[in-house]
């Protein structure tokens, strides 16, 4: 292994955990700002022009605030809960191709940090320990309400991970590859998924806003009944951590959603331009993806309300999976005719 | 029976149609409802920068009145003070001495005029009450403070200042409707 691809990595993966979370403050920011705009108010607009430092202002405040440890909990892994959120959403972006190949300095680098063959896979598992976060948070505050949106928290995780994971199978069948890098190659120009999957699209859409415990589906720390759920005991930057985690959580899943149904960095006509503009122009187009992405979340956020934990279930189990496993059986044999497996 | 208003909606509960259970339509159709919201103007008033305008027979900090040399008005009969209905307002009345003309139009002021805003209510009941035009309720808004005796006003704040005179002629044609 050589040194020069050693840094190039680390630099990679510093920006990446820098822009990581400066996109995740900003959603902050702009969370608030399309909040207010829907509800006809301004948002915040005194920390500098236009309130664009609300976000660094927020941040100095959760700082300076007095961290509260209840004296029933468990103290180590009342530090450990918002700690695991925060590592394990920073982590999935790991995976995750931001453009095509660079060349600088004569070297060709990947956007990459890490182009492992099992992308996807990679991503399932790490969310699944996300989940890991929320619940030892919620349990060691020893609050009920706390406990209640952790086993909230784990059961809607796991109940929409199902959809989720069928969902993202019909599309490694279509794209042939694990790897995320395959998935993206496999929609080159404008052959996105979408045209060819919109239900599986909604069906991951829906898992995603529920992954990412967002409204509709943000039962877990619900304001109105769960006072803050899991994160009721919380205060200062550990508070601040979980609140992170979700924003990160959700460009991640922005990200995601953009590579898997809408191309990744491919854009329509990205033949016609070859080096480093096309990768410059493949990462503006993914960003753009991503943060159109983004406004869908919070645009939904905004416009629906949340659901009741037992229409969650139904949604999950008796709606969304069925959907998904008929989608992926249709798909299936479908590509099964294409290839000439069967044939009639 | 006539309804009242054109918005009267007949309430049904018969069961949902297949597209009325996908929900989708209805999701979509509430979202570019938010999404024509936030084209629309806001209402916000920017508070320190922009201030709202106020009725005139808006009621807000008190202010007791001098007359045209600057003498102040109040004699402390004591009728604002009974006629609170929140018992607000104390006062210790004092004999004008010699010399003091230019201070106090009559032979009776008050030493000590204070209203504790923390249990005003701002009716202007003592207003009305005052048979010397002493006492109004003006368009000025009482800050916040930190401290509750901060809230006790006395005679140093109520009074209005020789040199900043304040307007209240608002409030004394509030009621005789011919002179507005």
């Amino acid at each position: 292994m050589d040194t020069g691809l050693l840094i190039e990595k680390l630099i990679l993966a510093i920006l990446l955990f820098v822009v990581s979370l400066g996109i995740a403050a900003y959603s902050t920011y702009f969370e608030r700002k399309l909040a207010a705009w829907i509800q006809d108010r301004v948002g915040p607009d005194r920390a500098g022009p236009f309130g664009i430092l609300q976000p660094i202002a927020d941040g100095v405040k959760m700082f300076m605030k007095e961290d509260f440890t209840p004296t029933n909990a468990d103290r180590w892994l009342f530090i450990l809960g918002p700690g695991i959120a925060m590592f394990t959403a920073l982590m999935t972006s790991a995976v995750i191709p931001w453009g095509t190949d660079i060349t600088l300095f004569g070297r060709t680098i990947a956007l990459q940090v890490a182009d492992l063959n099992i992308g996807i896979l990679f991503i399932f598992g790490i969310i699944s320990i996300g989940v890991y976060g929320i619940m030892i948070g919620g349990w060691a505050s020893n609050n009920k309400y706390s406990r209640f949106g952790a086993i909230r928290a784990s059961s809607q995780m796991i109940s929409y991970e199902l959809a989720m994971g069928i969902s993202a199978i019909t599309i490694i069948m279509l794209s042939g590859g694990l790897g995320l890098n395959d998935i993206v190659k496999a929609q080159h120009g404008m052959n996105w998924n979408i045209f060819y999957q919109p239900v599986c699209f909604l069906v991951f859409f829906i898992c995603a806003l529920a992954e990412t415990n967002r409204a509709p589906f943000d039962l877990p720390e619900c304001e109105s009944e769960l006072i803050g759920g899991y994160h009721t005991e919380y205060s200062s930057m550990k508070l601040g951590l979980f609140l992170f985690a979700e924003y990160v959580a959700m460009f991640v899943s922005s990200a995601l959603i953009s590579i898997l149904f809408f191309g990744g960095y491919n854009f329509p006509g990205m033949d016609n331009f070859s080096g480093n503009t096309l990768a410059l122009l493949s990462v503006a187009a993914f960003f753009t993806k991503t943060f159109l992405m983004i406004f869908l979340f919070m645009w939904i956020r905004w416009t629906i309300p949340r659901f009741r934990f037992d229409q969650l279930m139904h949604l999950g189990w008796k709606v969304l999976i069925p959907i998904s496993i008929i989608n992926m059986l249709v798909t299936g044999i479908v590509i099964a005719f294409n290839e000439g497996w069967i044939k009639f | 029976m006539e309804s009242l208003t054109n918005r009267k909606k007949v309430v049904s509960d018969k069961p949902m149609t297949f597209m009325e259970k996908l929900y989708l339509p209805a999701i979509i159709k509430g979202m570019f409802i938010t999404l024509k919201h936030m084209f629309k103007k806001n209402n916000t008033i920017k508070y320190p920068e922009e201030q709202r305008v106020f009725a005139p027979v808006y009621r807000g900090m008190h202010v007791l009145k001098r007359d045209e040399q600057g003498r102040e008005n109040c004699t402390a009969c004591g009728l604002c003070a009974v006629a609170c209905p929140a018992e607000a307002i104390t006062m210790v009345a004092g004999e004008r001495q010699k010399g003091e003309e230019g201070l106090y139009r009559e032979e009776k002021y008050a030493e000590i005029y204070e209203i504790n805003m923390l249990r005003c209510i701002f009716c202007g009941l003592c207003e009305e009450a005052c048979p010397k035009e002493a006492v109004f309720l003006t368009d000025r808004i009482v800050p916040t403070e930190f401290e509750r005796n901060e809230f006790i006003y006395g005679k140093d704040v109520l009074v209005e200042p020789l040199n900043d005179r304040i307007d209240v002629t608002k409030r004394q044609h509030t009621g005789t409707r011919s002179e507005i």
